[in-house]
């Protein structure tokens, strides 16, 4: 690890503006996959402003009937508030898809948002990798390259990787709203379906978020009901990334929302896929994998995304 | 029939950074290059109430709570396994939760109430869950059984404070301590000797109910 200098700060806009008047800075809160970075050195931030100390740690209701979650709060305490696990259920199921107890206590909404890939190529600092060193080419689409677990649908030629949160994938078909502090202290609000850039030529660049920019909270509409489901596939049981993942919201009248995990640089959603849900489980993945770009080695992603929906449809 | 869902395969591309170039090189690739001066001191003073007593550290910041412990504290009952977050032999609980120390700065746990497996119990009087894993062999070589027995404990108390797991069937109800919330639960604890089992039961022991 690198070295690096530390300093706490105690409110959101003074985490923003120092990161913005500090060169080669980071917040750091849980610090659970940031220090994993920093071990290998793939992170290498000579500065870390340590902003668990702002109060974003609470889940407060918001006027027009929805949820406001702060930045801080950890994935166990999201995962079991009691309006969450009652009205956003897809949430609490899809946070407690992923990783360990021990990691949940320690993860953040926010850094759980901003957590990087787990492409083995992006770990390994022997390798080419676009996003980590950009220019250096995409060693997952080099000859006999290892790209199971990888992306098959809104990649590039540059970068194949998956964003890995399973919470994420449930934000996003439940309509959430980043919002944020810039360094000038104006806050805004990002949709979480514009949150998340796909790599295109720039893999490294990967959210909308500006340079200092800082995640305050995280905004949940008015609970949307139905019956609501996250199905996590993988290699083993638990604590493992996803092959594939489905979030489902499914109405009584067989209307609903379907995003997926596993598959893209982005949770992966798709307007005309949720209007074929009544049509059945081959209908909305024709509509959400149209056009998808698989390598020989994850191009199963694609039947078992299908297989996967169906499942779930078929349980009612 | 239904119709196939239409793709293409992705063709293999040339790698820009060509062979020769790595071999020339014989360097990492790491991210772009940073800044090399530090904004501030590399090492920080702090307190850690570890065991329910006041620790005063003066470390570099790089110092993991799991390094502060052991290199610097000499409390090497919490052992370091994979030190990336995988194995959980390094699970402590802090502030009354069970995490990864290896995963964790000791300079952001400033006034934090650590709990090793040294403040659990001592030879002549151990823990309920020390004594549960003895009775039924809930280990081998013992390399992660302190990081096991610190999840253990937490595990139970997350299932009396009714937080879901990701195999509780109804959110709305009350959990119990089943084999399959136990297992799913300790999922971050790996042993390689393979005395799951063995720990299982002795969780079950040390929760109270029939083995």
């Amino acid at each position: 690890m690198r070295a690096f200098s530390y300093e706490r700060v105690s409110a959101p806009a003074q985490a923003a503006s120092r990161a913005a008047e500090v060169p080669g800075a980071k917040f750091i809160a849980g610090g659970t996959n940031l220090l994993d970075l920093m071990k290998l050195e793939i992170e290498t931030p000579v500065h870390l402003i340590d902003v668990s100390g702002t109060g974003l740690d609470s889940i407060s209701d918001t006027r027009e009937g929805g949820l406001r979650i702060g930045a801080l709060v950890s994935n166990t305490d999201l995962a079991a508030n009691e309006r969450v696990r009652r009205e956003y259920g897809v949430l609490t199921r899809a946070l407690m898809a992923g990783a360990s107890g021990q990691l949940r206590n320690k993860a953040t909404t926010a850094g759980n948002l901003l957590q990087r890939t787990r492409c083995p190529y992006f770990y390994d600092t022997a390798m080419p990798c676009n996003k980590r060193a950009p220019g250096t080419g995409c060693a997952a689409l080099g000859q006999g390259a290892f790209s199971r677990q990888l992306g098959i649908i809104g990649t590039s030629d540059a970068c194949i990787a998956t964003h890995p949160s399973d919470m994420a994938v449930a934000l996003r078909v439940l309509d959430a709203e980043v919002e944020t502090v810039t360094p000038a202290g104006a806050s805004r609000t990002i949709p979480l379906d514009e949150f998340y850039r796909l790599p295109g030529d720039t893999p490294e660049i990967e959210t909308a978020l500006m340079p200092g920019e800082f995640i305050t909270a995280v905004k949940l509409p008015p609970p949307v009901g139905g019956r609501q489901a996250y199905y996590k596939v993988r290699d083993r049981a638990s604590y493992a990334f996803a092959l594939v993942s489905v979030a489902l919201v499914r109405q009584s009248d067989g209307s609903g929302r379907v995003a997926l995990g596993g598959v893209a640089p982005q949770p992966w959603r798709r307007a005309q896929a949720d209007a074929a849900l009544p049509d059945g489980a081959n209908a909305v993945m024709s509509r959400l994998l149209d056009g998808a770009s698989p390598t020989e080695e994850n191009a199963f992603k694609i039947q078992l995304a299908e297989r996967t929906l169906a499942g779930m449809l078929a349980e009612g | 029939m239904s119709p196939p869902i239409r793709f293409e395969m992705r063709r293999r591309t040339f790698l820009v950074g060509t062979a020769s170039a790595v071999v020339a090189a014989n360097i990492p690739w790491r991210a772009n290059a940073q800044p090399t001066s530090l904004a501030g001191p590399e090492r920080s003073t702090f307190t850690l109430v570890v065991n329910g007593e006041p620790r005063e550290l003066a470390v570099d910041n790089r110092t993991t709570l799991l390094d502060a412990l052991r290199e610097h504290l000499q409390l090497t009952g919490t052992k370091k396994g994979c030190d990336h977050g995988q194995c959980g032999a390094c699970t402590v609980n802090v502030n009354g939760e069970r995490i990864n120390s290896c995963l964790s700065l000791a300079v952001m746990h400033q006034g934090d109430e650590v709990t090793t497996i040294e403040g659990l119990g001592t030879p002549q009087q151990l823990d309920p869950m020390q004594q549960a894993f003895f009775d039924h062999d809930g280990f081998q070589c013992g390399y992660c059984t302190p990081g096991q027995i610190c999840s253990a404990k937490a595990v139970l108390e997350e299932i009396r404070d009714n937080v879901p797991s990701h195999v509780t069937q109804d959110l709305t109800a009350r959990i119990e301590a089943t084999d399959e919330e136990i297992r799913e639960r300790m999922s971050g604890n790996i042993c390689r000797c393979g005395a799951y089992a063995n720990i299982l039961e002795a969780i079950h022991q040390a929760a109270g109910e029939p083995t």
